[in-house]
């Protein structure tokens, strides 16, 4: 009876080999590569990689494949891959200037220098499903001449320039410049736009895996903590500011997908070094103008930066960070969005998938404590009941209730 | 499959930050220290505080007992045993006389602690005043200030409401006169164990990433007022295997009639009880 009511160890073996067999499924249905999941789940690999806060293809697709496609799990296994990993180095801040964009899209100018690069996008499709994709795939890699245009522009190329022949419209215009100026600078020349204040290097920023929460949170701590959160949490919290709870009006200014370069300065060196690339989207959303007493009002700015091209994520992000920001902007923090102590220590997958699925551990002890003291409440309610209405046979209390 | 990761999981620069952050807490008894809590391979809520106090304090020659719910074979402490057996190699033991530290989640066993032994909490909720206030910057300065009242407004409410204080787990104490702690998930019932123990108790709490410390022979005390002093938790029945009318016991359903049996929360308690030679209730 009671080894029934415990668990034990036998119980989690089986439990083991009972989730090794479901991960597996049909035997008789082949094995997923590591390489199809990075081909062909790319955008799953790239919501891995960011919210696990580790820039491997490789170990991603591992995650994903492990975890059965739960991507929070996923990202719960790369979290603890990466988290006894050394520090090595801090890298200098991205150029993303300098980017090799593969799609870069303004919603507040027509044309713009550098034009208007629709890249690989779902944007425009017609949500139908296609049942070409469906059957077996044609012997030959053709990148289905049925699939849907945005489907087709998908290369393994991806982040080199658009191919202009695959969606003439959407291509540049004729040797576009590799890396289009920022449209956030071209606002800024005219002083409608607050400036970036480059954060002082020294001392290297604050990083969340380092060090604990606390609050107020610096810029760049919020920024990593929203790097790192959840995509439905802030999708939601974008949206409900939107929805007018701290709206921040904003603008899609500019978001470019595309290549950047990581660069080091090794101490012993002294000067910078490339040490690799990274594939990111980086969304500016333009917010609602504020000004100071002789100050003429200008935009403000929110900031996203993912891996990969996580654009819905980027964006959240982009919008979150300036409603963050109301605080110090003169705007309030009494919407959910504007308010970091509600929106940070909420936003991280991991501790909140782990919180919330903790209730399957057993409570019996707590659970206990509540039903003595129910019952002792029961008990002195009916022992103070007037004469006549006794409420059943229980045994008194012994009094030392009031 | 342990080739790769450092003793007990995890790196020294991570254990000495750990370390600092105890070492400190034990400095400031009941003060929670943050620290850069990290994410472990098991879900935050299931204990990686605890286990990151644990894995930053094991030795190569220390005994190591988990519990959970009182019982060391319950599923999750069965889990974090095997962990550290894998990932550390110690010793492990379900006798609470033998082991140099044990993990716990909401019970302190029942067998009286020892000067030399380290109890280790597994903390979901560390700020007491979480649930009056939920902003940390403003419970900040309550403890900065020791200002307390709110807490005893809310018992008070309680004993207005209820007729007594309905708080039956995670009862609030005052460590050494000055700071207002949670001692985690415990069952009231356990809260005297805490008074003046002779071992060290140190709780981690992964997810809210703080850790905080009550040396041995520290004085803690559970609040209360004067016309409703701090009550224990009673039982009329006994354990139903050795009989213990002490002990803090589960109930356990035996049929959709309403009988129950009771058996000791604390299973190497019940089963040293059986040893000797106790029986229990029918």
């Amino acid at each position: 009876m009671y080894v029934a009511v415990k668990g034990g160890e036998a119980a989690i073996d089986a439990a083991h080999a009972a989730l090794a067999r479901k991960r597996r499924g049909d035997p008789e249905v082949p094995d997923l590569s590591l390489e199809q999941i990075d081909q062909q789940l790319a955008l799953a690999v790239d919501r891995v990689m960011l919210e696990g806060s580790v820039y491997d293809r490789e170990l991603a697709a591992l995650a994903v494949k492990q975890a059965r496609g739960d991507l929070l799990e996923a990202i719960f296994l790369l979290r603890a891959y990466r988290t006894t990993l050394p520090r090595l180095a801090a890298s200098r801040p991205l150029e993303t200037g300098q980017m090799v964009v593969a799609r870069r899209i303004s919603a507040t100018f027509k044309d713009l220098p550098g034009g208007q690069v629709l890249g690989a996008t779902f944007d425009y499709t017609h949500r139908l499903l296609d049942f070409d994709l469906a059957a077996a795939p044609p012997p030959d890699d053709g990148g289905g001449a049925g699939a849907a245009p945005a489907a087709a522009a998908r290369t393994d190329d991806e982040f080199a320039p658009a191919d202009p022949p695959e969606n003439p419209q959407a291509g540049p215009p004729a040797s576009p410049p590799a890396s289009p100026p920022r449209v956030s600078d071209l606002v800024g020349r005219d002083g409608l736009i607050e400036p970036a204040q480059p954060s002082d290097p020294e001392p290297a920023p604050d990083d969340l895996t380092r060090q604990p929460l606390r609050f107020p949170a610096s810029r760049d701590l919020r920024l990593q903590a929203l790097a790192r959160g959840d995509e439905g949490f802030l999708v939601s919290l974008a949206y409900s500011s939107q929805r007018g709870h701290g709206t921040t009006h904003p603008f899609a200014g500019e978001i470019r997908q595309g290549e950047v370069a990581v660069e080091i300065v090794p101490e012993e060196l002294g000067f910078p070094v490339t040490i690799g690339t990274v594939a990111v989207t980086e969304c500016e959303m333009f917010g609602q103008f504020v000004g100071a007493q002789g100050e003429p009002p200008r935009f403000t700015r929110g900031y996203g930066l993912t891996f990969g091209e996580s654009e819905r994520k980027a964006m959240a992000m982009a919008i979150v960070d300036r409603a963050l920001r109301s605080g110090e902007l003169g705007g309030g923090t009494a919407a959910p969005a504007q308010d970091a102590e509600f929106v940070l220590p909420h936003s991280d997958t991991v501790e909140a998938s782990g919180f919330l699925q903790h209730l399957k551990l057993p409570h019996y002890v707590d659970f206990q404590s509540e039903l003595e003291g129910l019952r002792r409440m029961h008990a002195g309610l009916a022992a103070a009941a007037p004469a006549g209405t006794a409420a059943g046979d229980e045994a008194p209390d012994d009094g030392t209730l009031p | 499959m342990t080739a790769g990761y450092n003793f007990a999981y995890l790196d020294e620069q991570t254990k000495r930050m750990i370390r600092r952050a105890i070492l400190k807490g034990v400095a400031v008894p009941g003060y929670q220290v943050p620290f850069a809590s990290r994410e472990m391979p098991l879900p935050f809520g299931w204990g990686t505080g605890g286990i990151q106090v644990t894995a930053s304090i094991l030795g190569y020659h220390d005994v190591l007992k988990v519990i959970d719910q009182g019982a060391d074979d319950t599923t999750n402490a069965v889990s974090i045993r095997r962990f550290f057996a894998r990932v550390a190699g110690v010793a492990t033991t379900t006798r609470t006389t033998e082991a140099t530290i044990i993990q716990t989640r909401h019970r302190i066993p029942e067998t009286p602690l020892r000067a030399g032994q380290i109890m280790v909490f597994q903390v979901p909720i560390p700020e007491p005043l979480r649930w009056l206030e939920p902003r940390e910057s403003e419970n900040r300065k309550s403890h900065a200030m020791a200002d307390y009242g709110a807490m005893h407004v809310k018992l008070y409410e309680d004993i207005v409401r209820y007729g007594q204080i309905a708080t039956s787990y995670d009862y609030p104490v005052r460590v050494a006169g000055r700071y207002l702690m949670a001692p985690s998930p415990i069952p009231k019932f356990d809260n005297p164990k805490l008074d003046r123990s002779p071992a060290l108790m140190l709780f981690g709490a992964g997810r809210e990433k703080r850790i905080y410390a009550i040396p041995p022979h520290t004085p803690v005390v559970s609040l209360d007022f004067e016309d409703h002093p701090f009550r224990l938790q009673r039982w009329t029945e006994a354990c139903s295997q050795c009989g213990d009318t002490a002990s803090f016991l589960d109930e356990i359903l035996m049929d959709d009639q309403g009988n129950r049996r009771f058996v000791c929360s604390d299973t190497d308690h019940c089963a040293a009880r059986q040893a000797a030679g106790q029986g229990g209730a029918p």
